[in-house]
C-alpha cells in the first residue's frame, strides 16, 4: 500500500532483497502498523525521542531544533506586519463604507485571495530581487532575506483578516452602544478606537490566532520559494524522500501548535469579552 | 421661568430610498423649556425617535436630508461642526435610549463608561470615580460601590437604564431626552424610573424630552405634550389641555385607546391601520385615511397650524368639532 | 410560473456584475480548454521548437522554456488540467461531504458525534499540511493529489449540511414520506437532499477557488501533476528555478491562474448574491 519503502532510500537498489528485509526487521518496519505507531508515541512521550531521520542518519529532535527558530522568526513577522497592516486599514475602510477607497481595498482582497502565495513570491522575488535588487533571491543569513519571504507569506491571511475587520467594524458600528458613547460627548476618535475598534477586535483576534497553523503550513510554500531551511522546507523534502520518521515529527508539531493556539485564541476571547469570562469561570450566570 | 432652550423651526428630514425620498419629519415646530418635562407622543415610526437622533446630530444612515432649524439657546445646532457638536453631547445635551440592554459596551464595567464622559470636563480619575458613585446613589442605585464594577450583563434592565441615566447625568447637562426610556423594561421598574427622572428633574433642573407611545406615562409626568402622526407634530399643548379639550381625532383615538380603570366596556380601544410611509409630498392631511371623520377636502388640502390657546397648536379642519359627542 | 420564476433567476444573474464577469472569464477559460489544440501553437511536450529561454516575441508570445518548449501552448493546455481539477475536486468533496453531512443530520446520536468530531478535526488542522499527510501515503500524482484535498475539504459541505438535515428533518413532508414506510436512503436522498440543493451550489461555487489553489499547491511543491505535464503549479515551481534569468516562465502559468481562480471567485459571490441574499456580503 505505501508508495515508497524507508529502506529504499537508506540502501542502494543492488543491495539484495534478503538483506533489506534483515534491515526493515531491525529497524521495526516489518511490524504491523499499530505496533510500529504505540512504540513511536512510547519513545516520545517517554524518552523526548523522536527517532532518527532515515535520511539525515541524525536525530529528529535535532534536526527540527535548527529549523524551529527560522519558522518562528518567519511566522511571528509575518503574523506582526498582518496585524499592523490589517486592523487600521480594514477599520478605515469600514468607516468610509463605499468610498473609492473601501471600494480598491475590497476588490483587492478579493485579486490577493485569488493569487496563490507561490506566485506571490515569486512576482515579488520578480520585481524586488532581479529587477529593483533591494533584497537577495533567496537566503536566510540576516533580516533582509526575510522581507520578501514575511510577505509573501502573510498575503494570503491577510486578506482575511481584512476583510473580518471590516465587516466586524461595520457591525459594531451598527450598535447600539456606539450611539451612546457619542452621546456622552466623546470625541469621534475615542469612540472609534476605544468602542468600535475594541469590541471588533474580539472576533479578528480569535480568527488571527485561529490562523496560526494555516500561517505555519503556509510555510511550506514560502520556505521552498525563497530557499529558507525551515519546519516546512524540512517536512517537504522528507515527504519527497519517504523519511517517515522527520514528517511524523513535524506533522506531531503542528498538530500540538493547532491545539495550542485554539486554547490561546478560547484565552484572548475570554479576556477581551467579559461575557464569556463569566462562562469559563463557571460563575453564576 | 418659561425660557426657551430648545426650538425646532420647521424642521423636515427626508431619507434617501429607492425610487424618491421617504419624509420621515415634515415641518415640525416646537419648543421644551427650561427644566420642564415635555413629551413626544406618538405610534412606532411616527418619527419623533428620528426627531430626537438629529437634535444629536446622531441620525444613522447618512442618506438623510435635513431642513429647518435646531436652535439650542438660540445657537443653530446644524451649523455647527463635528468637534463643536461633539462639545455640546453630554455636556448641554444628554440622550437615553429606548432599550438599556444594548446601550451599554459589553465590555467595559458600567462605572468606567460612565467615568469616561466626567473625564472630558478635565475632572482627576479619582474623583471622576467618586463622582460615579454618587451618581449612581442618586439614580438609586443598589449597592452603588459594587455595582460601579460590574459589567453590563451582570445587571438587569432596570440597572442598566440606571447606568444609562447616571451616563447622560453625569455632566449635569440643561436637557435630556429620553427615546422610550422604559418601553423594554416591565410595569414596577418603569414606574422606578419615571420617579428617578422627576427627582432629577427637580434637583438637577434638567429639561427633559420624554419621547414615548405611552400616553399614561404622559399624563403623569409631563408639563406639556407635543403628538406626533406620521412625521408632523398634529397637536400640542399643556398637558391639562389636551386631556381636557384635544383637538384632534388623533390624540383623542390615542387617548381613548388607553387602558383606564373607569373604562366601562372591557375592551381596550384600538385605531384601525398603521402609520403610513409617505413617499411623495402631497398636500392633505396625513391622517386622512385612518380618520373616521375625514371629508373630501382632508385629502386635497393640508391642515395649517390653528391655535386653540396661545398654547395648544392642532392641525385639523374640524377643530375639534367632530365625534364630540363620542 | 415556473418558467416565471426561473426567468426571474436568469434576470437577476444578468443583472449580478460579479456572476456575469465570473462567468465570462470562466467561459473564456473552457473554450480555450475546449478548444486548445486549435488554439495552441505547438503541443505542449514539443520540445525545441524554439530556442532555450527566448524571452516573450512576435513568434512566441510567452517566451520559451529550458526545453525550447512554447509556454503560451503550456499554459493553453494547463486550462483543462485545472477545470478538470475544479470538476473532479468539487464532485469528490460534494459527495463525501454531504453524505457525512446527511448521515450526521439524519441519525444524529453517537453516529452524529463521531463524524462531527471527526469533521472538527480536520476542519480546524491547516488543509495544506493534512493534504501533504494524504499524498505521502498515497503517493504523488494529480489524481492522488485531488483525493487528498478532498479527503481534506469535504468539511466545509458536512456541516452545513448537517445543519440543514436537521433542521428539515423535523418538517412535516418529511414525517409523512416517513409514514408512508420510506426507507431512510430514500427519505434523505429524496426528501431531504433537493432542500439543500440551492445551498450546495452557494457552498461548490465559493470552496472552489481554494480548492483549486490548494491542488496546484500540491504541485508547485513537486507532490502532484509530475513533468511533463502542463500543470501550472508545476509550471511555476520549475519557473523558481530560472527566476533571475526567465521570469516569464513565472509570470505567464501564474496570470492564467489567477485569472482563473479570479473567475471562479467572482461567480462565487455572484452565486451567493443570487441565491442566498442574506449572506450577502457587505
Amino acid at each position: 500500500m505505501m508508495p515508497g519503502n524507508p529502506i529504499d532510500i537508506m540502501v542502494d537498489r543492488k543491495v539484495p532483497a534478503e538483506k533489506r528485509a534483515e534491515m526493515a526487521h531491525e529497524l521495526g518496519y516489518d511490524r504491523p502498523m499499530h505496533e510500529q505507531y504505540l512504540s513511536w508515541a512510547k519513545d516520545i512521550v517517554f524518552e523526548q525521542d523522536f527517532g532518527n531521520s532515515v535520511r539525515y542518519k541524525v536525530p529528529v529532535w535535532g534536526l527540527m531544533m535548527d529549523r524551529i527558530p527560522r519558522s518562528l522568526m518567519l511566522c511571528g513577522w509575518a503574523l506582526f506586519i498582518e496585524m499592523l497592516i490589517a486592523l487600521p486599514i480594514g477599520l478605515l475602510c469600514a468607516i468610509k463604507k463605499n468610498s473609492l477607497f473601501d471600494r480598491f481595498t475590497v476588490n483587492f482582497t478579493l485579486i490577493l485571495t485569488a493569487m496563490p502565495s507561490f506566485w506571490l513570491g515569486a512576482l515579488l522575488i520578480i520585481i524586488f530581487a532581479v529587477k529593483l535588487k533591494w533584497f537577495p533571491i533567496s537566503g536566510y543569513q540576516s533580516m533582509k532575506y526575510f522581507v520578501l519571504p514575511v510577505f509573501a507569506l502573510m498575503a494570503s491571511t491577510l486578506a482575511g483578516t481584512l476583510r473580518l475587520t471590516r465587516s466586524e467594524v461595520l457591525e459594531v458600528l451598527n450598535e447600539k452602544y456606539v450611539t451612546t458613547a457619542y452621546a456622552k460627548g466623546l470625541p469621534d476618535r475615542t469612540v472609534k478606537v476605544k468602542h468600535v475598534l475594541r469590541n471588533a477586535l474580539i472576533m479578528v483576534s480569535v480568527q488571527v490566532f485561529m490562523s496560526v497553523p494555516w500561517l505555519i503550513s503556509g510555510a511550506v510554500v514560502t520556505e521552498t520559494i525563497f530557499g529558507i531551511p525551515g519546519m516546512g522546507n524540512l517536512l517537504l523534502n522528507s515527504i519527497v524522500v519517504q523519511d517517515f520518521p522527520v514528517v511524523q515529527a513535524v506533522l506531531l508539531l503542528i498538530a500540538i501548535l493547532t491545539v495550542v493556539f485554539n486554547l490561546i485564541s478560547d484565552i484572548v476571547i475570554a479576556t477581551l469579552d467579559p461575557r464569556i469570562r463569566i462562562e469559563l469561570s463557571g460563575g453564576d450566570k | 421661568m418659561k425660557e426657551e432652550l430648545l426650538k425646532l423651526e420647521h424642521l423636515s428630514i427626508d431619507y434617501k430610498v429607492k425610487g424618491g425620498y421617504l419624509s420621515a419629519v415634515h415641518d415640525v415646530n416646537l419648543s421644551v423649556n427650561k427644566g420642564e418635562i415635555f413629551a413626544v407622543v406618538g405610534e412606532s415610526g411616527c418619527g419623533k425617535s428620528t426627531v430626537a437622533h438629529s437634535i444629536m446630530a446622531l441620525l444613522p444612515g447618512g442618506n438623510e436630508h435635513i431642513e429647518g432649524k435646531i436652535l439650542f439657546n438660540g445657537q443653530d445646532l446644524r451649523t455647527l461642526s463635528k468637534k463643536d457638536m461633539e462639545k455640546i453631547r453630554g455636556r448641554h445635551i444628554g440622550m437615553i435610549f429606548q432599550n438599556p440592554l444594548d446601550s451599554l459596551n459589553p465590555v467595559y464595567k458600567t462605572g468606567s463608561q460612565v467615568q469616561e464622559g466626567i473625564l472630558l470636563d478635565g475632572i482627576g480619575k479619582a474623583e471622576a470615580w467618586q463622582k460615579v458613585i454618587e451618581l449612581y446613589k442618586d439614580v438609586k442605585m443598589p449597592d452603588a460601590e459594587e455595582r460601579a464594577h460590574s459589567f453590563p450583563h451582570e445587571m438587569s434592565g432596570g440597572m442598566r437604564q440606571r447606568v444609562m441615566i447616571a451616563m447622560m447625568l453625569a455632566r449635569n447637562p440643561a436637557l435630556l431626552i429620553a427615546d422610550e426610556p422604559t418601553t423594554a423594561l416591565d410595569v414596577t421598574i418603569e414606574a422606578q424610573i419615571l420617579e428617578i427622572i422627576k427627582d432629577l428633574k427637580k434637583t438637577y433642573n434638567t429639561a427633559i424630552m420624554l419621547i414615548t407611545h405611552n400616553f399614561g406615562l404622559v399624563a403623569e409626568v409631563a408639563d406639556r405634550i407635543a403628538v406626533m402622526y406620521a412625521g408632523e407634530v398634529i397637536e400640542y399643548g399643556d398637558v391639562f389641555e389636551i386631556f381636557h379639550n384635544a383637538k384632534h381625532p388623533y390624540t383623542r383615538l390615542l387617548m381613548k385607546a388607553l387602558p383606564r380603570k373607569t373604562q366601562k366596556e372591557g375592551r381596550l380601544q384600538t385605531i384601525d391601520g398603521s402609520v403610513p410611509r409617505i413617499l411623495d409630498k402631497k398636500p392633505g392631511c396625513r391622517f386622512a385615511n385612518r380618520c373616521p371623520y375625514a371629508m373630501e377636502r382632508c385629502s386635497l388640502e393640508t391642515p395649517e397650524e390653528t391655535f386653540a390657546a396661545e398654547t395648544h397648536m392642532y392641525r385639523c379642519f374640524l377643530a375639534g368639532q367632530a365625534g364630540r359627542e363620542a | 410560473m415556473n418558467g416565471n420564476k426561473s426567468k426571474e433567476t436568469l434576470l437577476s444573474c444578468l443583472k449580478n456584475i460579479n456572476f456575469m464577469v465570473g462567468f465570462l472569464m470562466l467561459l473564456s477559460v473552457l473554450l480555450v480548454a475546449v478548444f486548445a489544440d486549435q488554439i495552441a501553437p505547438y503541443g505542449f511536450t514539443d520540445q525545441g521548437v524554439g530556442p532555450r529561454f527566448t524571452p516573450p516575441n512576435g513568434e512566441f508570445l510567452f517566451g520559451t522554456d529550458e526545453l525550447g518548449r512554447d509556454v503560451l501552448s503550456r499554459v493553453i493546455h494547463g486550462t483543462r488540467l485545472t477545470l478538470w481539477v475544479a470538476v473532479l475536486g468539487a464532485s469528490l468533496q460534494l459527495v463525501i461531504g454531504v453524505t457525512v453531512g446527511l448521515i450526521c443530520g439524519y441519525f444524529g446520536k453517537w453516529v452524529d458525534k463521531f463524524f462531527s468530531f471527526l469533521t472538527d478535526l480536520t476542519w480546524c488542522i491547516p488543509s495544506t499540511i493534512l493534504a501533504l499527510a494524504v499524498v505521502t501515503i498515497m503517493g504523488k500524482g494529480l489524481t492522488n493529489s485531488v483525493i487528498a484535498i478532498a479527503m481534506v475539504c469535504w468539511a466545509s459541505y458536512a456541516r452545513p449540511v448537517r445543519a440543514k438535515t436537521m433542521s428539515i428533518k423535523t418538517m412535516a413532508f418529511v414525517e409523512t414520506g416517513a409514514a408512508f414506510g420510506e426507507s431512510s436512503v430514500a427519505l434523505m436522498f429524496r426528501y431531504i437532499l433537493p432542500n439543500v440543493v440551492p445551498a450546495l451550489i452557494v457552498m461548490v461555487s465559493t470552496t472552489l477557488p481554494a480548492t483549486i489553489l490548494s491542488t496546484t499547491t500540491l504541485s508547485f511543491l513537486g507532490l502532484g501533476s509530475q513533468a511533463p505535464s502542463p500543470d501550472w503549479g508545476l509550471a511555476l515551481s520549475n519557473g523558481i528555478n530560472y527566476i533571475g534569468s526567465a521570469p516569464w516562465l513565472s509570470i505567464f502559468p501564474g496570470i492564467a491562474l489567477v485569472y482563473t481562480v479570479l473567475g471562479f471567485s467572482l461567480l462565487g459571490e455572484g452565486v451567493r448574491d443570487i441565491l442566498d441574499p442574506h449572506m450577502k456580503s457587505q
